[in-house]
């Protein structure tokens, strides 16, 4: 559908594209008329891309919430769709330059050509994914989150002190654990579970009264797999977090100019602005502390 | 009275054999540990395999919480074990009761013995530890509790038929003789079978509790932290294996005792049967 509407658009959008080309080094001649070799590798909005002009952000069919909102990356809502836009727009794409493509998760990571200029869609950034394909600087550090049932006694908790005498689990090796450990330090000893589907079970059946996972699998657990699931909200960062990348092809061209990009978001605030907003706002996971 | 000097001769003859005899095994002992130490150490990853299982401060960084952890196996075994013997004599003597009435029993217990020796422990204790709770009955006891019921469960099926093995070695005419002497079948049993029967299979009960020790820490799949558990996490957090080792260690020396006693049980009890002879 998406990707449908979109491609109906190109051909009225080629004049308007034309025109932000040539307008583009204008829009910002302070920042980049002085420091000239590094706005030449990449030039705003005339980036070596899949179709001139325009910008191709893969993800996948169906996307989830919070990460995207009623499975429109197009409306720009929804953490990552609101990063993607950001992205784009520090590159000089605006939003109408902006295509999105669909394609699944696996696929975007395979070795191989690609459909989009880069792709979105929680990817950690791994050793092994980077032999096949490309990542950008992250532009989310994943946060533990304590997710409990709704008549669990910690279900209405505010606050890390409100979590101290609650039985807590976690996987067995995860920074889930060490975030109960290091930062809740609760006055019971700690469940232990051999993977978050015990876990779950046992969260399921009282055994404990919250589990604590990473964010996205707060979220969907909550979401899809635990029938009275709620979020009680995020921990501060601890340990070593897993990191999310954009991925584009391997030895794109335009790697180091969507890093780039993604740095000077996180530099000035906007990062963690959107995170605030799409993550830890309504429906989100609040922050505890 | 002095021995005579042949006996004399003899005592010291024995003992030049008994040192000559020391120092050969000594010196063959000292010849096969150095070769062992060499092959080791010369060995090719022996500096990358000492750095990862044998450091001594990630060692000394996690014993504290597996020794922690230690402790929950400790009072696992203590009471798991009591329990299992309970049940697995209890088990044993109804599966031995005579008599077309109490056929009913003797099929349970059979049944019983044979389901449970097949069930792997691994999936009772999932089954206790988390089908039990999601029943939400009242009163449902702590998953500690449960995953020790699942151990006792599956222990007291082999502790029965290793106690049911020692009531049958006890020759039928010894029960034939108590009755004559009007002693009742329960005082048969109590005075006369069990004695004997306990006795004789001693050994392999204590070899299986040696066994329980091992098996109560699989406790930790319904979410206590045993002293395995605690060295899995210390493995996670450094990459580094010397916590296992340290746990594998600490099992060793708790092991220890049980073993000692099941050696020197098993010695008495040769010792006494040859006593005749």
């Amino acid at each position: 559908m998406v990707s449908r509407y979109t491609l109906t658009t190109v051909g009225g959008m080629a004049l308007v594209l034309a025109a932000l080309a040539g307008c583009a080094p204008a829009d910002s001649p302070s920042a980049g008329a002085s420091v000239s070799p590094s706005t030449d590798i990449c030039p705003a909005g005339t980036l070596d891309t899949k179709t001139a002009g325009k910008l191709t952000i893969g993800t996948d069919n169906p996307a989830y919430e919070p990460w995207f909102s009623d499975n429109k990356p197009a409306n720009g809502k929804g953490f990552e769709g609101a990063v993607a836009y950001q992205v784009a727009q520090r590159l000089g794409y605006p939003a109408a330059n902006v295509t999105w493509t669909s394609v699944t998760f696996n696929n975007a990571i395979a070795p191989g050509p690609k459909a989009f200029d880069f792709d979105i869609n929680e990817f950690s950034i791994t050793p092994e994914r980077r032999n096949a394909v490309d990542f950008s600087s992250p532009y989310y550090l994943v946060r533990q989150t304590v997710i409990t049932t709704k008549s669990s006694k910690i279900a209405g908790a505010k606050s890390i002190a409100d979590l101290r005498t609650a039985k807590l689990g976690a996987q067995v090796g995860t920074t889930s654990y060490q975030a109960i450990t290091d930062l809740i330090k609760p006055s019971t000893q700690p469940q232990v579970y051999n993977n978050n589907d015990d876990a779950k079970a046992a969260l399921e059946n009282g055994t404990i009264d919250g589990l604590v996972v990473d964010l996205p699998t707060a979220f969907y657990m909550t979401a899809a797999e635990l029938k009275q699931g709620v979020i009680v909200g995020q921990l501060p960062q601890v340990g070593v977090p897993e990191q999310f990348g954009l991925v584009l092809d391997k030895d794109s061209k335009l790697t180091a100019c969507v890093s780039r990009a993604v740095d000077q978001l996180r530099q000035d605030g906007t990062l963690a602005v959107l995170e605030k907003t799409w993550l830890a706002g309504t429906g989100g996971a609040p922050e505890l502390s | 009275m002095t021995p005579s000097t042949i006996q004399q001769d003899r005592i010291a003859y024995r003992r030049r054999q008994a040192i000559r005899s020391v120092l050969l095994a000594a010196l063959s002992t000292a010849v096969l540990g150095t070769l062992l130490g060499v092959l080791i150490t010369g060995a090719p990853g022996w500096q990358r395999v000492r750095q990862s299982f044998l450091d001594p401060h990630i060692g000394r960084e996690f014993l504290p919480t597996i020794l922690q952890g230690l402790w929950l196996n400790l009072r696992m075994l203590v009471v798991c074990s009591l329990c299992a013997l309970t049940l697995g004599l209890l088990v044993a003597v109804l599966r031995t009761l005579r008599g077309p009435v109490f056929f009913p029993v003797r099929a349970l217990a059979t049944l019983y013995t044979y389901s449970f020796r097949g069930l792997p422990l691994i999936i009772v204790i999932y089954l206790f530890a988390f089908g039990i709770p999601g029943l939400r009955l009242q009163a449902t006891p702590n998953v500690t509790v449960l995953g020790g019921a699942a151990i006792v469960i599956t222990y007291g099926a082999y502790l029965a038929e290793v106690f049911r093995a020692g009531i049958e070695s006890v020759h039928p005419s010894q029960i034939a003789a108590a009755r004559s002497l009007g002693l009742s079948y329960r005082q048969a049993m109590r005075f006369v079978v069990l004695p004997q029967a306990v006795r004789r299979v001693a050994p392999p009960l204590l070899n299986d509790t040696v066994a329980l020790q091992k098996d109560v820490g699989l406790i930790s799949l319904a979410g206590p932290i045993d002293a395995i558990r605690a060295a899995q996490i210390g493995v996670a957090q450094t990459a580094n294996f010397t916590p296992y080792v340290v746990a594998g260690v600490l099992f060793v020396l708790l092991a220890l005792p049980l073993i000692g006693i099941t050696d020197w049980v098993t010695l008495r009890a040769a010792r006494r049967q040859n006593a005749g002879a």
